[in-house]
């Protein structure tokens, strides 16, 4: 694992105390990072998985988990925030378990990320037009109608989901259901 | 996903049936139950003492053992926080792996505090849980606790065993996990049906964890980049911790340090990795550390930093700490790296082999001036405590370290005897230093040094091994006292009885206004001269300097069980120097001030 330049919380006092310039970098700037975690493919290797991002405090945005095409290894993708620092411990704590194989920060490099969402929305015959206009300017699917209600799915980047939702919370929303995001590299390495 | 938690899936052969016990064929291959297995894999794995207590969940365990007498010895402990702290004294004594053996539900539950503390200071032991059978797990059933659950985020691993064939290679893992890398105690819940099961018993050779690796020797390039860094460095210290005892290290830092004439300061867990009658040795550092130490690391332009963790004891207030230093952190726990204190130059790797690596490259410095600065400190400010007549905790202390010449196995409880201890005693062995550092554990002295003296004796050593308690931690595990004398174990257990807790007294009276709330014990001490008669120990007691060394020599003449000295001292004593909490380690209180004054 790269050693990335990252300042403890030590090193910016001091900075900003010798009125040093602090790059933004250095800063307790948060950002999400999508991280995949390859583990042992049974409940206890996610279970400890999850566990030490609240035994240490980090946090969780969303977490997914499948098997890959090798049986006995799960694919864990976990989008969590954080500044630098905490990132790189979350990395270590993450590679020191006995059960994770491989911890790869997709976060700075070339990857897809797909994140499916189920979207169930009360209509009326007024909002029927502009429900349907949203979800096709979204490209998503109508699964399931009935004459009250319309269930939608769509497909893609979680921000495409996180704009779709927003685009339909004027409507009646009834429930809705995301999967969380799966990610991957896109050249041809594979973690 | 698979309901279990083992790591390397091992396909179970459809239809295996096994043929009828033969009394031919070798144990290789005989059938047993899962509770001989486990004997069987223990004795396999050369463990020579596991510390129990027998419960209905692990009862087919208790009754195998009564039946094939393994070559092990069980020692049947009290209370099962006592067998966990007894298996960390005999780990930290010996260097070997502890073994644990308790019942399901309130036997795991008892063990929890021990498993935490082998956690926090990186003490390799195994402990074994009994568990409700596989089929009531979940059910709250009779004495069923979610051990795994319980202890997830206090085990460095942890297995929950549901075949009885996984069993032998589950406990060679256990042992692999909590002895390599950072030492740390794992945890085997072995569900009763299993435990009754049969199957044929191999302890395989060898481990295969694909995501567990152990760091070895350092990178090229960052050693290189450190012994430059040493070379170029004007006033550099190394700052050494329990890492360092862990991988044996002593003897490399000790040539190290000596050959390129470095001075060495040590964590409370370090003590022991340096001599501290060498000139370069500058003794703890840290919240009571010495003043020079402290003084040293504010003024030195290198650390290196050996197998130690920049934990907040040591530190303080972190934007203060050591302003002027570039840091060199050796660690074999990528975790550590960073965490805290940034380091210039991070070398991945066991400590041992890295102090190794980089002494080839380092020549040796002039650092007399640097030496002689460090001189000026000690004189400004070193450790001492009144004399004038009363009996104190540190004249026991050095009283036992004449006594003893500095060659015993010293354990301490927490509070304020642990730290006059780390001042007073010059430790001058790795090993020879034992306590509850990481958590602080209450209760940890008694049975860990317990847990020692069958270490030393399984080591053939007459080392003597001595506890120094306070009168409030002494009494919460005072019940393996009869264990200890039960099996005659020598120790010399000293309580420094000042009525009170004494370092919550501390803090009570420096910084909430002497406002001593709850912490006299004055009612409730026992007699502990009587306490330990009633455990079938020797008890003495001396409340003045002149008794004191009366009844320490009284004691080294016991020789067939344990003696209990109580030594009644003044309540007003406090720990100095001392870096208050969250100040910075400039701001050192140390004896010259009121201390009042402080706050
Ligand atoms: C199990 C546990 N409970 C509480 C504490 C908090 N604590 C730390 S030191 C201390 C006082 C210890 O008193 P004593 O054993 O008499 O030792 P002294 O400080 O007087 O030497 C207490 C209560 C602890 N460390 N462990």
């Amino acid at each position: 694992m790269a050693e990335p330049l990252v300042l403890t919380p030590q090193q910016i006092i001091r900075k900003k105390a010798a009125g040093e310039p602090v790059e933004p970098d250095d800063q307790e700037l948060t950002s999400q990072h999508t991280i995949v975690v390859l583990v042992e493919n049974s409940i206890g290797a996610f279970i400890r998985v999850v566990n030490m991002f609240s035994a240490r405090g980090f946090n969780i945005e969303s977490v997914t988990v499948g098997v890959t095409d090798d049986p006995t290894i799960s694919r864990m993708n976990i989008v969590t925030t954080g500044n630098e620092r905490i990132i790189a411990q979350i990395l270590r704590q993450l590679s020191r378990l006995v059960e994770t194989i491989e911890v790869t920060d997709l976060t700075g490099t070339d990857f897809v990320e797909r994140e499916l969402c189920l979207l169930k929305v009360r209509y009326t015959g007024r909002s029927r037009a502009e429900i349907l206009d949203i979800n096709s300017i979204f490209q998503g699917k109508v699964v399931d109608i009935t004459c009250e209600t319309m269930t939608v799915e769509l497909r893609g980047p979680s921000q495409k989901i996180n704009a779709f939702i927003k685009m339909m919370q004027p409507h009646n929303i009834v429930e809705v259901a995301r999967s969380g995001r799966v990610a991957m590299q896109r050249d041809h390495t594979s973690i | 996903m698979r309901y279990d938690t083992h790591t390397k899936v091992q396909p179970v052969v459809a239809g295996d049936v096994l043929p009828e016990p033969n009394p031919e064929i070798s144990a290789e291959t005989r059938r047993m139950s899962g509770a001989e297995i486990l004997l069987r894999s223990l004795e396999a794995e050369g463990v020579k003492i596991v510390f129990g207590h027998p419960g209905g969940a692990v009862i087919k365990v208790y009754d195998e053992m009564a039946r094939i007498k393994p070559t092990f010895q069980h020692i049947l402990v009290r209370h099962e926080q006592g067998g966990t702290h007894a298996a960390e004294g005999y780990a930290k004594a010996t260097g070997k792996v502890g073994t644990v053996l308790v019942t399901s539900g309130p036997g795991a539950t008892n063990t929890v505090t021990g498993i935490t503390d082998a956690y926090m200071d990186s003490v390799p032991i195994v402990v074994f849980t009994g568990q409700v059978p596989t089929g009531l797990i979940g059910n709250d059933a009779f004495q069923e606790c979610d051990a795994m659950g319980v202890t997830r985020s206090i085990t460095k691993h942890s297995y929950l065993v549901r075949d009885v064939r996984d069993l032998a290679r589950t406990i060679k893992e256990a042992y692999h996990i909590a002895r390599t890398g950072r030492p740390g105690p794992v945890l085997v819940d072995l569900p009763k049906d299993v435990l009754m099961a049969e199957a044929p018993f191999h302890y395989p050779e060898s481990v295969s964890l694909r995501g567990y690796a152990i760091p070895e020797a350092g990178r090229p390039e960052k050693i290189t980049r450190a012994a430059r860094m040493i070379m170029e460095s004007q006033r550099p210290i190394f700052y050494v911790g329990g890492g360092a005892i862990n991988s044996n290290a002593s003897e490399s830092l000790t040539e190290f340090a000596q050959h390129a004439r470095i001075p060495v300061t040590t964590t409370l867990h370090g003590l022991g990795a340096f001599p501290e009658d060498d000139v370069l040795a500058l003794r703890m550092l840290g919240m009571h550390g010495t003043w020079w130490a402290n003084q040293a690391v504010q003024h030195c332009d290198l650390i290196i930093a050996v197998g130690a963790r920049f934990d907040d004891r040591v530190t303080g207030k972190l934007d203060s700490w050591a302003p002027h230093a570039k840091v060199i952190h050796i660690e074999i726990d990528q975790s550590c790296i960073s965490k805290n204190v940034f380091a210039d130059c991070a070398i991945l790797g066991d400590v041992n082999t890295v102090l190794k690596q980089l002494r080839p490259l380092v020549e040796p410095k002039d650092t007399s001036e640097w030496l002689a600065q460090i001189e000026a400190w000690r004189q400004e400010c070193p450790l001492e405590y009144e004399q004038d007549g009363k009996l104190r905790a540190q004249f026991i202390i050095e009283a036992m370290r004449e006594k003893t010449q500095g060659d015993a196995v010293v354990l301490t409880d927490v509070g304020q005897h642990q730290m006059w201890t780390a001042q007073y005693f010059r430790f001058l062995h790795p090993r020879t230093h034992i306590t509850s550092g990481g958590l602080g554990t209450m209760g940890f002295g008694m049975p860990a040094a317990m847990g020692a003296a069958f270490g030393l004796r399984e080591a053939k050593s007459d080392r003597p091994v001595v506890c120094i308690s306070g009168d409030g931690g002494f009494v919460m595990n005072a019940q393996e006292l009869s264990v200890a004398a039960a099996h005659k174990l020598p120790l010399k257990l000293a309580v420094i009885n000042n009525r009170f807790l004494g370092m919550v007294r501390q803090w009570q009276e420096l910084f909430h206004m002497e406002r001593y709330s709850h912490t006299d014990l004055s009612d409730t001490n026992p007699d502990f001269v009587k306490l330990a008669e009633a455990h079938h120990c020797v008890g003495l007691r001396a409340s003045t300097p002149d008794e004191a060394l009366g009844i320490i020599d009284e004691a080294w003449k016991v020789h067939d069980r344990p003696t209990v000295m109580e030594f009644q001292v003044a309540k007003e004593e406090m720990v100095f120097p001392m870096v208050p909490a969250g100040a910075a380690t400039g701001d050192m209180i140390t004896k010259r001030m009121t201390p009042n004054s402080f706050v």
